[in-house]
C-alpha cells in the first residue's frame, strides 16, 4: 500500500470542501472495500478522507411511506433495526445476508453503493425498490445512479448522505451466494410497490440491471409461472471461473421465480 | 507525515504517532506488541484477526488505525482475567479441544463472543452462521461448535 495523508473532518462541508481541495483524495467508510483496494494498489490516493466522526450521516428513520437510512449506517445495524424489520424486513434480510459478522460490522450502506461492486447486495435492493440516493449536492433516483462496474453517477468528491427506500406491498431478495467470497453468483431482488413491479439483477453482468420483460409479465400477473419461460441471454453475463455465462442466464429465471414465490409468502 | 492516534487498548490508554497506512492488526502486533491478534490472510476473509472495536467483532487486518481513533479496543489478550485465569470461552475451547495448531483460536474467540453477547443460547445452525467469517483450516469446526456452545452456557451460569 502506498502512502497517504489522512484527514478526519467534523462536517459535511469540510470533508466536501477537502475533497475539493485535494486532487486524488478518497473518502473512506468502513474501509470494507477500500482497505483492500489500497493493498491491491487498485486504489492510490494521496489523501484518505474518513468520514467516520460524522454522526450526521448515521442512522435509521421512517419518513412517510420511506425509509431513510444514513450513508454511514452499518450493515449489521441494518440487519439489526426494528423500524426497518417492521417497514421494510427484505432491507434486513439483504444487509444480514452481506459477508460475515465482522464485515457487516463496519461496512457501510454508502460504501457499498458507491463501490458498486458488480457481485454487492445493496445495488439490488436500491434499483429493485426504486430507491433515491441523496448526496451533499442532490438527489438521484438507483435507476440513474449505477452507471457500469465500479462506476456510478457519483461526481468526484461528492458525498452520499442517505438513501430513501419506498416500502413495498411485497418484496423478496434471493441471492446465490458465492461460498468462497460470500458475494452474489446472482442474486434477484423482486418488489411490488403501488402497481410498480421491478426486478433488479446483481452479480450477473459488469453493473446491477433490471429485467422490464420480467417486470411486465409480473405487472399481470405476479406469480413463478408468469416468467418461467423468460430468460436473460448470456450474451452480455459475465463468464469466470465461478460460473459460466449459460448458467448465470438460467441462474436468473430460477431466483427470480423463487424471489416471486418468498415474496407471496411474505418470507 | 506522521498523525497522532489515541485509543483504549484492553483496558489502557495508549498513544502514538504513526504513518497513515498503517492497519490496526500491525499497530496491534508491532507497535503495541500485542501478538495474538493473528494475520491469516490479510485480505479480510479469514477472521484471524478478529478484535473488538467499541464492542463489536471486526477484521484487524481491513482497518486503518486511524479509523479506530478514540476507539475501545479489545483483543484476545485482554480476554482472560487478570491473574491469568481463563474466560469461560477459552476454557470451553480447551475443554473442548476447539483448536489444533491455534491460529484461527485468538479470532474465534473473539467472534465468539460477540455472537454470544447477541445470541445468549446460539443454536447449532447460529453458531455455524455467525462464525461464518473465520476460517480454521485444522479442525472440522466441529468442537468449536461445541466448544461455543459450551462457553455460552457457562457464560450464563
Ligand atoms: C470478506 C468480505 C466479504 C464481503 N461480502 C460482501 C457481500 O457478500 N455482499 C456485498 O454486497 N458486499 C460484500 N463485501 C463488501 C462490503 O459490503 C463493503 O462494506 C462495502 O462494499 C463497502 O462499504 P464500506 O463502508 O466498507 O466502504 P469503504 O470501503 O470505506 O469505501 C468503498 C468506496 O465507497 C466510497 N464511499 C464510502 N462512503 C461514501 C459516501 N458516504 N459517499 C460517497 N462515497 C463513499 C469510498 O470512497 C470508496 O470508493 C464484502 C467485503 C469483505 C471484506
Ligand atoms: S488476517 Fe484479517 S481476515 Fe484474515
Ligand atoms: S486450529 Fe489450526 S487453523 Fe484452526
Amino acid at each position: 500500500m502506498y502512502a497517504f495523508e489522512y484527514h478526519r473532518p467534523s462536517s459535511i462541508k469540510e470533508a466536501a470542501s477537502l475533497a475539493r481541495k485535494l486532487a486524488d483524495a478518497k473518502l473512506i467508510a468502513g474501509g470494507q472495500s477500500m482497505v483492500p483496494a489500497l493493498k491491491l494498489r487498485l486504489a492510490r490516493p494521496t489523501a484518505m478522507i474518513d468520514l467516520n466522526d460524522l454522526p450526521e450521516l448515521r442512522g435509521i428513520s421512517v419518513v412517510g411511506t420511506n425509509v431513510v437510512i444514513g450513508a454511514l449506517t452499518r450493515h449489521a445495524e441494518v440487519a439489526a433495526s426494528k423500524d426497518v424489520l417492521m417497514t421494510l424486513p427484505v432491507l434486513a434480510k439483504v444487509a444480514a445476508g452481506i459477508g460475515d459478522h465482522q464485515v457487516r460490522n463496519m461496512g457501510t450502506l454508502g460504501g457499498a453503493i458507491a463501490n458498486n461492486d458488480p457481485a454487492a447486495d445493496y445495488p439490488a435492493a436500491l434499483l429493485g425498490l426504486g430507491a433515491t440516493v441523496t448526496t451533499n449536492k442532490r438527489d438521484i433516483p438507483a435507476d440513474k445512479f449505477f452507471t457500469g462496474m465500479y462506476e456510478t453517477a457519483l461526481k468526484p468528491g461528492e458525498i452520499i448522505a442517505s438513501v430513501s427506500f419506498p416500502m413495498a406491498k411485497r418484496a423478496a431478495y434471493i441471492k446465490f451466494r458465492n461460498p468462497a467470497s460470500r458475494f452474489a453468483l446472482v442474486g434477484v431482488f423482486v418488489s411490488e410497490t403501488a402497481g410498480n413491479v421491478r426486478v433488479a439483477v446483481t452479480g450477473a453482468a459488469p453493473c446491477v440491471f433490471r429485467v422490464k420483460n420480467m417486470e411486465k409479465a409480473l405487472a399481470s400477473k405476479f406469480a413463478p409461472e408468469a416468467i418461467a419461460r423468460i430468460r436473460v441471454p448470456a450474451d452480455n453475463l459475465n463468464s469466470d471461473l465461478h460460473a459460466g455465462a449459460e448458467y448465470r442466464s438460467h441462474l436468473i429465471t430460477v431466483l427470480a421465480q423463487r424471489a416471486v414465490e418468498a415474496a407471496l409468502s411474505g418470507k | 507525515m506522521g498523525i497522532p492516534v489515541s485509543m483504549t487498548v484492553n483496558g489502557k490508554a495508549v498513544a502514538a504517532e504513526i504513518e497513515p497506512r498503517t492497519l490496526l492488526a500491525q499497530f496491534l502486533r508491532e507497535h503495541l506488541r500485542l501478538t495474538g491478534t493473528h494475520v491469516g490472510c490479510d485480505t479480510g476473509q479469514c477472521g484471524a484477526c478478529t478484535i473488538h472495536l467499541n464492542g463489536r467483532a471486526v477484521k484487524a487486518c481491513n482497518l486503518l488505525t486511524a479509523q479506530a481513533q478514540g476507539a475501545q479496543i479489545v483483543t484476545i489478550e485482554g480476554v482472560a482475567a487478570a491473574n491469568g485465569e481463563l474466560h469461560p470461552m477459552q476454557a470451553a475451547f480447551r475443554q473442548h479441544h476447539g483448536l489444533q495448531c491455534g491460529f484461527c483460536t485468538p479470532g474465534m474467540v473473539m467472534a465468539a463472543l460477540d455472537l454470544v453477547k447477541r445470541q445468549p443460547n446460539p443454536t447449532e445452525d447460529a453458531i455455524r452462521a455467525g462464525l461464518d467469517g473465520n476460517l480454521c483450516r485444522c479442525t472440522g469446526y466441529h468442537n468449536i461448535v461445541k466448544a461455543v456452545q459450551t462457553g455460552a452456557a457457562a457464560m450464563k451460569g
